[in-house]
């Protein structure tokens, strides 16, 4: 498989890639890298994971990153309730400590969460872990060593090493500065919003039934929206949203009823500041630039 | 393929050349290491090497590590690879005569503010000189250190060092606000599930005892804003110590100055040597003591790097006499946008120590609604009184 194949088959799973993306995850499917997808909210990062599990025909595990993200919700939790539980029975059959504390920091009593879980697969998975930019630096730190090792260590338990190597792709927007160690550890790709033909082409694979005229204004209009400044630029997903609510609103052309696209800008604009930055007028000028 | 670099023939083949193009890199402010040339080899065999685009795109997914590298990649990689099919200086030793290219790729850049993943100094115009630690460029910094207004001037080291005090202090100050993720702790808010397990087995499964964890304190982080156009010539002496000393005391600090418009120093302040530190600073301050623009600059503080660096555990410090050229209402906007990131304003002003001061200046009197505090600071003594009133915000 060399990078072109990678598009074609991203492309029939329904995720339109450039070149230099999929070179990014043709590259990181041989070599066995994590793939760090930088970009705007908004233009595919975390479809791009979706779309290569389809691919690979394996399961995609996500990890949603937020700020106060531990090693409990992320890596392993033991299950307390029934830990306790277990304890107490054992007191009342008269089990000695030793041989309870050994049953109850045994497999059955481990929570697996998303890192965990992705490397004890039997197939590779293909490993998400979305906004890691969100997640405290400590955590990245540790991701790090479970990126590089591919093996955690659980402290009642002993190492647990990676039966497959998980492909993994990491998402970041921005929200503060990753370390420069996870950028070297990672490929890279920075997603940018697509331009007029691949969003047409996006847009096409999404809904098959558009029109092509209306299809290539959706695209004119949006594009030209992106343009203008606003608070929260609209994303491919806002795209695609505002060319179905155009679409169930019956409207074959941007320019003929005001009233009911000012209605469907309601899928684009996002905060109160761009709906006033965007009074009808202004609506209308774009649209007659994209007729 | 009839552009393409032809190469020195003493050069001992494609790896010698790829460490050629690494350090090529290097040269331009890419970090790279060892490994990434293992990594970049490797890569090119998995893919058609010999088609530029595809090489290019390969090794640009494995060099980049950033939006702003990669957006130069590009240049980068015609300039070592496709020379015109000019003859290269030989690849492996020598490479820092190639260090034009340092400057022609930049310069095609432009004024790139949005892309900068902390590059020392994206946006000002004359920074070709500044940003680097090569030794190529930094003689070329020395001389001109000479010419410009020197800011070395301005500050003593009496003062660097007074000012570092406070600005520990302050940063001590800041730091109570709790972070996300608990801890183990005598007292705390919830109970920590690992070690009453551990500690009711010996009893028989009955928790006598309940330890808990609560969350640490995480420090707030401090983003300095600090206007050196004209009217603030007389303090910019004190508040660049104070930032500096803010920058060298605090690593998670952060700092702009704004004239006319808005220049990250940041990375010129952490400077080891605090001497060479106002020097390169002296760099990036082109236009010094020039007019003002406040509302602009803020608003291209808030455009751009507040996206990244701004959020509710920040506070931002500026420190401006409020004489603004541009109009108030922009300056209000600006403020109302970053207050909506959750962070906090505070504003020292110079002119507030004066008696009988009244916030009249438009601009001022436009900032205000939007200010968490708003303070005289005109002497190190202020600053240091600063210290109280941040931490009761």
């Amino acid at each position: 498989m060399n990078a072109s194949d990678v598009q074609t088959r991203l492309a029939a799973a329904g995720y339109v890639a450039d070149d230099d993306l999929a070179m990014a995850a043709h590259l990181a499917l041989v070599l066995g890298r994590p793939l760090l997808l930088e970009g705007a909210a908004g233009v595919g990062k975390t479809d791009l994971a979706r779309a290569l599990s389809a691919v690979l025909d394996t399961q995609l595990i996500r990890l949603q990153c937020y700020e106060g993200l531990d090693a409990a919700q992320a890596i392993y939790e033991w299950n307390y309730q029934r830990q306790l539980l277990s304890i107490r029975a054992a007191a009342e059959d008269g089990e000695t400590g030793k041989r309870v504390e050994e049953r109850i920091f045994s497999e059955a009593f481990l929570l697996e969460r998303p890192l965990l879980r992705a490397i004890r697969q039997e197939e590779s998975p293909v490993l998400l872990i979305d906004e890691i930019d969100r997640a405290d630096e400590d955590f990245e730190a540790y991701l790090l060593e479970i990126l590089s090792e591919f093996q955690i260590t659980i402290p009642e338990m002993g190492t647990i090493t990676a039966t497959t190597r998980p492909v993994v792709i990491l998402t970041a927007n921005g929200t503060r500065d990753l370390s420069d160690a996870l950028r070297r550890r990672c490929l890279y790709a920075h997603v940018a919003y697509p331009d007029r033909q691949t969003e047409l082409a996006i847009l096409k694979a999404h809904c098959p039934e558009i029109e092509a005229a209306l299809a290539g204004q959706i695209i004119g209009f949006v594009q030209a929206l992106r343009k203008e400044d606003l608070e929260k630029t609209p994303g491919i997903a806002e795209m695609l949203d505002f060319a179905a609510a155009l679409m169930g609103l019956g409207i074959a052309d941007l320019t003929t009823d005001p009233v009911k696209l000012q209605g469907a800008m309601a899928t684009l604009l996002k905060t109160q500041l761009d709906r006033d930055a965007l009074p009808t007028e202004v609506v209308q000028r774009l649209a007659g630039k994209a007729a | 393929m009839s552009r393409a670099t032809r190469f020195a023939a003493q050069d001992a083949g494609p790896a010698a050349r790829m460490a050629g193009f690494m350090a090529h890199l290097r040269d331009n402010g890419l970090h790279l290491g060892v490994g990434e040339t293992r990594t970049a080899l490797e890569a090119l065999c998995h893919v058609q090497a010999s088609n530029p685009a595809e090489a290019r795109r390969a090794l640009q997914a494995v060099c980049t590590g950033c939006a702003e590298d990669n957006a130069r990649f590009e240049d980068l990689f015609n300039a070592y690879w496709l020379n015109g099919g000019r003859v290269a200086q030989r690849a492996v030793p020598q490479q820092r005569k190639r260090s034009d290219h340092v400057h022609s790729s930049r310069e095609v850049q432009g004024e790139d503010l949005s892309g900068g993943a902390g590059a020392p100094s994206a946006p000002d115009p004359g920074r070709g000189e500044a940003e680097g630690d090569g030794e190529g460029r930094l003689m070329a910094s020395v001389t001109r250190r000479r010419m410009q207004t020197d800011l070395r001037q301005l500050v003593t080291p009496e003062d660097m060092a007074e000012a570092e005090r406070i600005a520990r202090r302050l940063g001590q100050a800041l730091s109570h606000r709790r972070a996300r993720r608990r801890r183990a702790a005598r007292t705390g808010d919830t109970l920590h599930f690992r070690k009453l397990i551990r500690a009711s087995l010996s009893t028989g499964g009955e928790p006598l005892t309940l330890p808990r964890k609560r969350r640490p304190e995480k420090p707030l982080k401090i983003i300095a804003l600090c206007d050196v156009s004209g009217s603030m010539t007389v303090y910019a002496k004190v508040f660049l110590a104070f930032v500096g000393g803010l920058m060298q005391a605090d690593d998670k600090a952060d700092a702009y100055l704004f004239h006319t418009h808005l220049v990250r120093i940041a990375d010129a302040l952490r400077d080891r040597d605090p001497i060479r530190a106002m020097g390169r600073l002296s760099l990036l301050a082109n236009g010094f003591g020039g007019g003002s623009r406040i509302g602009a600059s803020l608003m291209q503080f808030t455009r751009t790097y507040a996206r990244r660096f701004v959020d509710g555990r920040t506070v931002v410090l500026i420190l401006s006499d409020g004489y603004d050229t541009d109009a108030p209402e922009q300056l209000a906007e600006a403020l109302a946008r970053l207050k909506k990131r959750g962070c906090r304003i505070i504003w020292l002003n110079p002119l507030k120590g004066w008696q009988g001061y009244a916030p009249v200046a438009r601009g001022m009197a436009a900032a205000l609604p939007h200010l968490d505090l708003f303070e005289p600071a005109n002497t190190l003594a202020d600053l240091e009184a600063l210290a109280q009133k941040v931490s009761a915000l």
